[in-house]
């Protein structure tokens, strides 16, 4: 046992270093569903099973044919005549020792007339190359159970992936570009005091070259507020002037030249971003004022529970702020300084973090549940991150097919760039109506290239129709449509692969956030656009 | 879904087809399947309105790719063996390899071709043998060896090259390779010349492809700005002011070791031996008590002793797919080429940003004019030396410098050979003017970030 837990570490490290051990333990525990084993679906599950998720089943009703293992690395030309879903699974499973993988010969059609609720069991479901009708069935019972559904479609130089998923919470965002919270604009007591032992101007050369650059903008701070009426440096020409005012500050020898202070230049680099105001950001107003948040109940899944308690610590104790991060930067500093330093926010992180604890206890008792079903650590977490939270909310299939509630405006400001990726997802469309009409794609043999034109257009024509579309879309896509004949050639089916084995890995996580819903990729200019339908 | 007979139909195909078969998978010569290209061939044999203006639908185009193309894959491992693999399903059948790594437990997450029982075989030999046994009819062809160590004869076979590198020291050198073998006729370029280069790299979530037609298009070197050169944490913190974790393994790493030598007097620190990462985590964790610093952990020494740079299976995937596809387009002009960079990002939702990236007019690599260095006739040469390591557009790691002074070929300094660092040291002291170099005179610049000699005009500011 141990020895596979040391294996696993080394194994999975550079991955662990992303989302971490936890991340990996919700990995494991992943149960994925993918329908229909093309290349796409083998290149989304092969991006899974690296990685070490717990297991996988594959349901495809398919017989392999030679066109299958042209473009597919987990068939091979043996398996030609066999289920289709057996043999993928063979050499998906050889992948990676720690998975589990199973098969089922069946058509997803089959499953949902027989046992829809086979697919209750499944973390996410994957759909690949799955025609209209089938996809809005699964999208239906997948929506009520709830289980998150992804579906992916390669179609010549086209990439598709739509993600259904009714409300998918994150905490661990991991935001590329974070601002620090280091609140040198409401400073609380402790901080306050902590800079109150500073005295920079009794200070001897090395203490004062070590002192921190949040130190220094603290102190010029008090000064310039005492100097101008307690407003702080608001436009340029004024955050010029602290500037300068805090240049002035850097010790000078002998001869009146100023000595090289690495901190004050930190300092002066960094007014810009320290002077911002500390701010709720609206995406965690939006949350405090959303439905979830404000009627908390014994269903009410914990991630509510903690947002609705930072909301009353921001109300109370955090007198209009989120609880402090406890986080920062490093900087210019002697050791001890800047582990002082630290400590002041790490411990103000501490209390408010016991506060909202409290919060949560008041919460959990209300609605009739005991303390510990929320776990301190998941807390810590939770307030740590409390800047980052989002919350993804997809719209359903039935809502963007419904002629009621298509999202006419995104389609059509879209399509003002008749070459905007909007235009691959009509076409999609317009295919799948095509395929519903005539029981077959367009121009999958070269013969019907050219007469399956005008039938493509048609089926153009009453999509825009039918939904009321005042689009235009040009002849040459719907030819280039027909061009493509149902091709899935690997490269679009592996950068495919890659994109929404990520995107599963985000749903299976919680961290990192999911697009939103629908993204094309366009492997002829290699562009890409996500769009919300 | 693009199969659509009667079962009847279908059954007397697939009954046809085993009677058909080649059973040999191995040295496969003719081992084809009804069908097999199916996917492929609607993309070259047949018209349409998004092609290249060149393009001619046709057979000869899936000729090409299986018989007469060559396509060099320059690394096997997190991109590479993604390359391999998507271009051998996309038709290419002459692939060649090149990666001086062998295999490591920690590369199994993502380098789906190598096993736990191949830890510590050659990645090119064991991701040849894998893609040629498992589609039938490649022929990829390992070389277990430096990219330094293949010279021009071995580059200029090949039609299209894609690097799935990890240092951007490697890229530079294959950039500079390419460059070499351009031929100009009365200053014009022979485009036959031309290889083109596809560059594909990555990091956790993020990454990037572009398309580099030497000579032509925007060289790695062009747009060297877009590759920051790494930072080093500064001495003083290290030795006697850490603050962070990270800050006290490399106490340990640069600081410690040579002084304690724990395992030996000759012994270099090997951050792939557990032993000796153990030795330094201890080591650090006695450091980072000293200074009431948390978080040193045995993930992180190793991290920072290791460089350790986060990576998954997804992203590798994603940007080798695109480099691939680019690879099909320049091989069968059935589309143009991405023009010319494109960069991926899926940490919030997917994000892609696709430009063109520009030609420098006086790119060091590709401009073919000799740069200027101004420096005045005082300057010492050390300070020459210091322009070319730390100027971003240069980033040199360690110039050897030789000009022509009264007649002769004269080395000024190198780095690399002892005996001759010895004997140049004192030149770096000298002046440009002590040295006898004169206004004008051309500087003959070899450092490891090239194949090729730079050359560069001294120019005198006073």
């Amino acid at each position: 046992m141990a020895a596979t837990k040391a294996s696993k570490e080394q194994k999975y490290d550079r991955q662990l270093r992303l989302w971490g051990d936890h991340g990996q333990e919700a990995l494991e525990n992943a149960h994925i569903c993918l329908i229909n084993a093309t290349a796409t679906g083998t290149e989304i599950l092969k991006n899974l099973v690296l990685p070490g998720i717990g297991a996988f089943t594959i349901v495809d009703g398919h017989t392999v044919t030679g066109e299958d293992v042209g473009n597919n690395f987990f068939l091979s030309n043996s398996s030609i005549g066999k289920n289709r879903a057996q043999a993928a699974t063979e050499l998906l499973q050889e992948l990676n020792s720690d998975v589990s993988g199973n098969f089922v010969e069946e058509s997803p059609d089959k499953l949902l007339d027989n046992d829809p609720e086979f697919f209750h069991r499944f973390t996410i479901v994957i759909g690949v190359q799955l025609p209209e009708s089938t996809c809005l069935r699964l999208g239906s019972v997948l929506w009520s159970a709830p289980v998150p559904f992804l579906v992916c479609k390669t179609y010549g130089l086209i990439g598709y992936m739509r993600l259904v998923v009714q409300e998918h919470t994150v905490i661990e965002s991991h935001p590329d570009n974070a601002l620090e919270d280091l609140r040198l604009d409401q400073p609380f007591a402790e901080f306050q005091n902590h800079i109150k032992s500073y005295d920079l101007d009794s200070m001897d050369k090395k203490d004062h070259s070590h002192t921190p650059w949040v130190i220094i903008v603290a102190k010029y701070l008090e000064k310039w507020l005492s100097e101008h009426n307690c407003l702080p440096p608001k436009n340029y020409k004024e955050k010029e002037a602290f500037r300068q005012f805090i240049r002035e500050g850097i010790l000078k020898n002998e001869n009146g030249v100023p000595e090289d202070e690495e901190n004050f230049e930190e300092a002066i680099k960094n007014v810009n971003t320290a002077l911002n105001p500390t701010k709720i950001p609206s995406t965690v107003e939006d949350l405090f004022n959303s439905e979830q948040c404000n009627n908390i109940t014994s269903q009410t899944s914990s991630f509510w529970v903690m947002l609705r308690a930072v909301k009353e610590f921001v109300h109370n104790e955090g007198t209009g702020s989120l609880p402090v991060r406890g986080t920062i930067p490093d900087m210019i500093a002697d050791s001890q300084k800047f582990i002082n330093l630290q400590n002041v926010y790490r411990e103000k992180a501490l209390q408010d973090t016991a506060a909202v604890s409290k919060h949560i206890e008041c919460l959990l008792q209300s609605v009739g549940k005991p303390p510990e079903s929320i776990a301190e650590k998941d807390i810590k977490l939770f307030c740590k991150n409390a800047s980052f939270l989002r919350v993804v909310r997809c719209r359903s299939l039935a809502e963007e097919y419904s002629v009621d509630s298509v999202n006419k405006d995104e389609i059509t400001s879209y399509m003002d760039n008749p070459d905007s990726e909007m235009v691959f997802y009509l076409m999609l469309r317009a295919i799948d109506r095509f395929y519903q009409q005539h029981s077959r794609y367009p121009g999958v043999y070269n013969y019907q290239v050219e007469e399956d034109i005008s039938k493509l257009k048609l089926c153009v024509n009453s999509l825009l129709q039918e939904y009321s579309l005042n689009v235009n879309i040009k002849d040459d896509y719907i030819h280039e449509f027909c061009r493509y004949g149902a091709a899935e050639p690997h490269t679009v089916s592996a950068f495919l692969g890659g994109s929404a084995a990520q995107e599963a890995i985000k749903i299976i996580s919680h961290q990192f956030v999911p697009f939103n819903n629908t993204f094309i990729y366009n492997a002829m200019s290699q562009t890409s656009a996500t769009l919300q339908l | 879904m693009a199969e659509t007979d009667e079962p009847e139909k279908k059954r007397r195909r697939v009954v046809e087809l085993t009677e058909k078969m080649v059973v040999d998978g191995g040295n496969g010569s003719t081992c084809e399947w009804e069908g097999r290209w199916n996917h492929i061939k609607k993309f070259v044999e047949r018209s349409g309105p998004f092609t290249h203006p060149e393009f001619e639908p046709g057979p000869e185009s899936l000729q090409f790719m299986s018989e007469t193309c060559k396509v060099l894959v320059i690394g096997a491992g997190g991109l590479g063996c993604e390359l391999l693999k998507d271009l051998a399903l996309s038709g290419f059948r002459n692939i060649h390899v090149v990666d001086m790594d062998t295999i490591d437990v920690s590369n199994l997450n993502r380098q789906f071709l190598f096993r736990p029982k191949d830890v510590g075989r050659p990645k090119a030999d064991v991701a040849a043998d894998f893609i040629n046994s498992r589609i039938p009819g490649c022929r990829v062809v390992p070389h277990f060896k430096k990219i330094q160590d293949l010279d021009e004869t071995f580059y200029r076979q090949f039609h299209i090259i894609v690097c799935g590198l990890d240092s951007v020291l490697a890229r530079r050198w294959m950039n500079g390779m390419l460059l070499s073998l351009l031929v100009y006729e009365d200053g014009v370029l022979d485009q036959l010349s031309v290889i083109p280069l596809i560059d594909g790299g990555t990091e956790g979530f993020k990454g990037s492809a572009r398309v580099i037609f030497p000579g032509m298009s925007a060289c790695i070197d062009c747009t060297l700005e877009l590759y920051p050169p790494q930072i080093n944490f500064p001495m003083c913190t290290i030795a006697s002011m850490p603050r962070l974790p990270e800050h006290c393994v490399e106490y340990v790493r640069v600081l410690l070791w040579p002084k304690e030598k724990p395992f030996g007097d000759d012994v270099t620190l090997d951050g792939d031996d557990p032993a000796h990462i153990q030795w330094v985590f201890e080591k650090s964790l006695e450091r980072a008590a000293e200074f009431n610093i948390t978080g040193v952990t045995y993930r992180l020494t190793q991290g920072v002793v290791k460089r350790v740079i986060p990576a998954v299976a997804s992203t590798n995937a994603v940007i080798a797919a695109a480099c691939a596809t680019e690879v099909f387009k320049i091989a069968t002009s059935a589309y143009t080429p991405l023009n010319n960079y494109m960069v991926f990002n899926d940490v919030d939702g997917l994000y892609t940003y696709t430009f063109e990236a520009e030609r420098k007019e006086n790119c060091s690599a590709c401009s073919q004019i000799p740069l200027d260095l101004h420096f005045s006739s005082s300057s010492k040469l050390q300070e020459v030396l210091d322009y070319l390591t730390e100027s971003a557009s240069l980033q040199m790691k360690s110039p050897a410098v030789t000009a022509t002074v009264d007649g002769k070929n004269k080395t000024l300094y190198l780095q690399s050979v002892a005996s001759i660092e010895q004997r140049t040291r004192p030149n770096l002291s000298k002046t440009l003017k002590e040295l006898r170099l004169t206004d004008g005179q051309e500087l003959a610049v070899a450092d490891v970030t090239t194949p090729q000699t730079m050359l560069f005009r001294l120019c005198f500011t006073s």
